[in-house]
């Protein structure tokens, strides 16, 4: 397993040879009893785990159409098999999309069919063992739910469905992950993944404000709880402190102030995040979701924003009308939500909003699409808004941008290596191999076209870039926040300006 | 004596293939899904879905993109198989209409390319690693029936043909509960044999993809979360 090396493909998509228990093994801590008790699970292994994993696997099957009929049709075709960028980096073939799924299916055959019950072997089917369980513990914690695979698929047989439900059935048997189920825990507890309380926010955002009068002489405010506010942004936590997610943040209030906008954030739903969707569970992802319709409520506002976060948008987006809906007291005029891209994007078309784009002439760019947002959502009114939106904001403000490998943007797009709830270090080899396929891709333009900079707006993609991209050759600061980028290039009225002339020249 | 049990083994296969599969498309069909799940891009309407799912049944859309190889062969055989299923209606009705005539001349050497697909699928299988990997021995068998089925079919329209009218006197017995004697030779005796057996394993195989696709949440939905709200039932209980 483990090995710890670090991928060299000759192409982004390259297709390793089968390295057969490459990744065996490898898996990410368990929750302890206190974390699983708290979100509604057993607290560890019981004695009668396999009735309690069989019982959650046929309940799943009669709530969830996907897991249903997903479990049933596939014909092992194989056009998944090279898809998923951890079998790329791993070359482990229980990596393939197909392979992951049927380390279920083979079970769910042997339980609920009747070939894989009178002749499991023709069919493949397999007794549930704790061997099994392991097996399952340590690969469906090595996907991303990124949904790569769903595009290929003949049926549209999505592995993410898959890897949420057997997630739930370890969660259901107290097998839960560590860091997921903490994170969840905390943001039961206080509001957001960090623990961040009210106090310490409301610091954070204090001092915010100071960096960015010391910087352009104007007076930005970033609201903590203020009721009447029109828009509630609700952005993930990473934004109040990691670098360059807060970059974004303060992006985000530029944009705000010069739109003339009253807004505010919320201490009690002070997370877009939503690792409810990682483990599968659908009350868990409610209850999170709940706390946005409740600040939404309490503080009176209009609209919803969210700030950039992939598989937050996509709940946000997909879900949040299903799990905290209806909006019906919110402004009608707006869609809810309605992601920060939109928000600036519509701004920039008015024509409210000025750059200067030669602030960010120090980078060529390119933008790694991130998969819950390419895949799993929308932004603005037409089928893949959510490509074209953060391109147009980055060639607004920036005048040097170039696309990676079609085959790896847009739905083709490639994960970070990091999401779907393993942006853990116990799996840091797991993700910087995961993160071959797309470093690779960019490597590409680096050489081709001198990209130096790579824009996202997902905060697990940021972190996980933040700390895989040393190992490929690139700084650290070589992730940016596409509002960091708006941040750079945009006047605030009053700025002061060593060359707004030049920004003048360029209206 | 031989086409009795013919006769019967037909009853009972299309019993079991019509009754196993209306169960499972009812089941499909009964499953709530809980979340808007499309793979983005999806269609935005209703009428955007339906061509979207003609595409992908009609020209395998998904498919192109991933692989041009199991493409290839998969649309190959799955398209000359409806033309060969179309052109096997004639041995059912009492006269043949317009259009079966004229698909006749197709339809005959369909068989040739459904075979050639399948052969093709089947050397991918052995031959590519990965996809080897995941083959149990019943992707092996059914790409097998499906083989022997065709060369059954083919050797008889091509190397020594059967007795065509009795076998449709057969089949149309059958409508009318009237057993019919079938011809003596082994090769229609092996063809029919192997597809009660395709019949009989539909309903609890991988077959099940047939009805399945179109169930598929990921395919079958509208990407409209935003302007209209989804509630699965046992999800609505939970508002309480």
């Amino acid at each position: 397993m483990a090995d710890g090396e670090i991928p060299k493909l000759d192409d982004p998509l390259q297709v390793p040879c089968l390295k057969p228990g490459a990744m065996d093994g490898l898996q990410p801590f368990l929750a302890s009893p206190e974390h699983n008790a708290k979100l509604g699970f057993p607290g560890e292994l019981l004695p009668d785990w396999k009735e309690r994993a069989l019982a959650k696997m046929e309940e799943l099957a009669s709530k969830n159409r996907a897991f249903q009929v997903y479990l049933d049709i596939c014909v092992k075709c194989g056009a998944c098999t090279d898809k998923c960028h951890y079998f790329l980096g791993t070359a482990d073939p229980k990596n393939m999309p197909v392979a992951r799924q049927d380390l279920l299916r083979s079970v769910y055959r042997r339980y609920f069919t009747f070939a894989g019950k009178y002749f499991p072997w023709l069919v493949g089917a397999r007794d549930l063992t704790e061997e099994v369980l392991k097996e399952w513990y340590s690969y469906y914690h090595q996907c991303s739910e990124c949904r790569r695979c769903s595009v290929y698929c003949p049926y549209g047989i999505d592995t993410a469905e898959i890897t949420m439900a057997a997630r739930e059935i370890l969660a259901s048997v107290g097998m839960g992950q560590k860091y997921a189920n903490e994170i969840i825990g905390k943001v039961h507890d206080v509001g957001n993944n960090l623990g961040l309380n009210p106090k310490a926010l409301r610091a954070t955002l204090e001092d915010l404000e100071e960096d960015i009068e010391d910087d352009t002489g104007v007076s930005v405010r970033l609201p903590l709880d203020e009721k009447g506010a029109d828009i509630l942004l609700i952005t993930p936590s990473a934004d109040f402190f990691a670098e360059p997610h807060i970059d974004g943040l303060i992006g985000y209030a530029k944009v705000f102030h010069q739109a003339g906008v009253s807004w505010t954030l919320s201490s009690y739903a002070s997370e877009a995040a939503n690792f409810g969707l990682f483990i599968g569970n659908y009350e868990n992802m409610r209850l999170v979701s709940q706390r946005i319709r409740k600040a939404a409520l309490d503080l009176g506002v209009k609209r919803i924003i969210f700030g950039e976060c992939g598989h937050a948008w996509r709940v946000a987006y997909s879900y949040l009308n299903t799990l905290a809906g209806p909006w019906d007291f919110l402004d009608p005029n707006y869609p809810v939500p309605q992601h920060i891209l939109e928000f600036t994007w519509g701004e920039i078309q008015k024509g409210y909003l000025k750059f200067d784009k030669s602030q960010n002439d120090h980078m060529t760019l390119t933008y790694h699409d991130s998969c819950n947002v390419a895949r799993g959502s929308r932004m603005g009114d037409t089928p893949g808004g959510q490509f074209e939106i953060p391109r147009n904001v980055i060639k607004a403000v920036c005048n040097n941008y170039v696309d990676m490998d079609r085959d790896t943007i847009h739905e083709s797009t490639v994960c970070c290596g990091g999401g779907g709830g393993l942006l853990t270090d116990d799996l840091m080899d797991l993700r910087v191999k995961g993160a071959s396929p797309r470093m690779t891709a960019l490597q590409q333009v680096s050489e081709s076209d001198g990209v130096t900079h790579m824009a996202a707006i997902c905060a697990i993609c940021k972190t996980q870039f933040s700390k895989v991209m040393p190992k490929y050759g690139y700084d650290m600061d070589s992730i940016v926040s596409v509002h960091q980028l708006v941040s750079n290039a945009i006047i605030l009225d009053g700025q002061e300006t060593d060359d707004a002339d030049a920004a003048e020249a360029e209206e | 004596m031989l086409s009795t049990i013919y006769a019967l083994l037909f009853y009972a296969a299309t019993i079991l293939f019509v009754v196993g599969l209306a169960r499972r498309i009812r089941k499909y069909a009964r499953t709530p899904a809980p979340l808007k799940i499309p793979t983005t891009p999806a269609p935005i309407t209703r009428g955007g879905v339906v061509l979207r799912m003609l595409r992908e049944v009609l020209f395998f859309e998904s498919l192109f993109k991933s692989n041009k190889w199991i493409w290839l062969f998969g649309w190959t055989f799955h398209m000359a198989l409806w033309l060969i299923l179309a052109r096997h209606i004639r041995y059912f009705t009492a006269d043949t209409p317009l259009w079966l005539g004229l698909i006749q001349p197709f339809g005959k050497y369909a068989g040739f390319a459904m075979v050639a697909g399948l052969a093709g699928l089947w050397a991918r299988r052995v031959l590519v690693d990965r996809i080897r990997y995941i083959s149990n021995p019943s992707d092996h068998l059914i790409l097998v029936l499906l083989i022997a089925i065709g060369l059954s079919g083919l050797t008889m329209k091509f190397v020594a043909h059967t007795d065509i009218l009795a076998v449709k006197a057969f089949m149309r017995g059958l409508f009318v509960l009237q057993i019919n004697p079938l011809p003596t030779d082994p090769l229609i005796h092996i063809h029919l044999a192997l597809v009660v057996l395709l019949m009989i394993i539909f309903p609890i195989s991988k077959l099940l993809h047939a009805p399945g696709v179109f169930f598929s949440p990921t395919r079958n939905q509208v990407d409209n979360p935003r302007e209209k709200r989804h509630l699965a039932p046992w999800a609505a209980k939970l508002e309480g």
